[in-house]
């Protein structure tokens, strides 16, 4: 292959090479990594939108953006929370700051996060879930005055599970309705216990004008969704984030479909009224 | 029974779908109470003669398990009902629970409430679909948790 074929080699299948330039432990599996760019940047991310990470030599995942670029280091930079549960993404999660690795994106649809705007805001987040929603809370803190009440509703497995605890406190304290649950508490917990749609009918916010972010394992999504719409949520401004086995990211390989939709492309955020009929399905 | 306490059991979701007459019914067993953080308000294995609907605060509903104390199992927040032991037998108390900050609350006389829902079905009918949601949402809750969803492979173990 001349030198001159191989620069032609582009698009969007092809990794592009990010450094990793930090690395947060959040918790005992799962770290928060940021990217900085070695070569052109890829276009912005969205929130809801993910990338593909390449740990070279063993494979890709899908990650979701996990956090805002700050302003003052440029647009380039990724932000992904990782949880360790398989090959790759125990390499990622073990990969020191220095290390190259490859992105590919953005990919899907985002959280529409503008389209709030005028409405109370409800998050709710289960697990490893409140990675792809914390953009979503960045970005309506970035222009409070835009948006009503803002809500959040963590579910974890423990204590020790809780992402981003600092983070909790920091907007409790700046006025956003914070409520945190475990199902299984740890000595010396004091929070609440228990699941997390069990917090939706004390949460303050008026549901006819409430747009409503829910992020986490399927089975808790419905069950949130349905606490979500007693209260009076419609479900098409009710969004959900679906996940299948996302391989291409680009709507070719037919991996993550689901039903009609290929998620890869048609989602991760779905809307409720559209994803609801789908995730019943057995085998679908 | 006082106007107040009609009035304040009226306003609570949980008791919307009842008719003027079975409301009034039910505010005759009932009474306002106050518990201060960290207060005990049942005992496992304790008589089941009252149920509460928490107004304002939260509470806590725990289990004692030897060598490990009292576990908390679940939390009850403002629009919860606590207790429905007193609904069947052995009324008795399956969980203890405490308050877990200053807790107001309307309690009610169980054993009252069973009278006269054995006295007048169609109370008693009311009450039973009252209290059928609560449990199913409770026994939902647990399955839920029951499913460990945020686990890792790892954790949740051989399927």
């Amino acid at each position: 292959m001349s030198a001159a074929t191989a620069t032609a080699v582009t698009g969007p299948a092809l990794p592009h090479p990010y450094r990793v330039a930090s690395r947060r432990v959040d918790t005992a599996d799962t770290v928060t990594v940021e990217l900085i760019p070695q070569a052109a940047p890829l276009p912005a991310f969205a929130p809801g939108q993910f990338a593909m990470l390449t740990a070279f030599g063993i494979g890709e995942v899908p990650i979701s953006l996990s956090g805002l670029p700050d302003p003052c280091d440029g647009p380039a930079r990724l932000t992904h929370t990782l949880r360790a549960v398989g090959a790759v993404t125990r390499a990622l999660h073990a990969a020191a700051p220095g290390t190259v690795i490859g992105v590919r994106g953005p990919f899907g649809t985002s959280w529409d996060v503008p389209s709030a705007a005028g409405h109370d805001v409800v998050i709710v987040a289960g697990g490893i879930g409140l990675a792809p929603v914390r953009p979503v809370l960045q970005a309506v803190l970035a222009e409070r005055s835009r948006y009503g009440e803002i809500v959040l509703l963590v579910g974890a497995r423990t204590p020790a599970d809780l992402l981003y605890p600092d983070e909790l406190r920091r907007w409790t304290a700046g006025g956003v309705q914070v409520g945190v649950t475990v199902d299984q508490p740890a000595d010396g917990w004091t929070g609440h216990v228990g699941v997390v749609p069990a917090l939706i009918p004390a949460a303050r916010f008026d549901p006819a004008r409430s747009v409503a972010f829910v992020c986490g394992p399927e089975v808790m999504m419905r069950f949130t969704a349905r606490a979500l719409l007693d209260r009076g949520v419609p479900a098409d401004r009710l969004r959900v984030s679906l996940e299948r086995n996302m391989r291409c990211g680009l709507g070719w390989c037919g991996h993550c479909q689901l039903g009609p939709l290929l998620l890869c492309r048609d989602g991760p955020v779905v809307d409720y009224a559209h994803a609801e009929p789908l995730m019943t399905v057995r085998e679908l | 029974m006082t106007d107040d306490l009609h009035s304040r059991v009226a306003r609570l979701p949980f008791f919307a779908e009842l008719s003027q007459a079975h409301l009034g019914q039910l505010c005759a067993a009932g009474q306002p109470i106050s518990y201060r953080a960290g207060e005990r308000i049942f005992t496992e294995g304790d008589a089941a003669e009252r149920f509460w609907l928490i107004e304002t605060g939260s509470a806590t509903l725990d289990l004692r398990v030897p060598g490990r104390g009292d576990q908390v199992i679940e939390t009850l927040v403002e629009g919860s009902v606590l207790g429905w032991s007193w609904l069947h037998p052995p009324y008795r108390w399956q969980f203890g629970a405490v308050a877990r900050e200053a807790l107001g609350t309307v309690v009610f006389d169980g054993v009252s409430v069973r009278e006269r829902c054995d006295a007048d079905p169609a109370f008693g009918y009311a009450m039973l679909r009252l209290f059928t949601p609560v449990i199913t949402e409770r026994l939902h809750a647990t399955r839920l948790r029951l499913l460990d969803l945020y686990a890792t492979p790892d954790q949740a173990g051989p399927s």
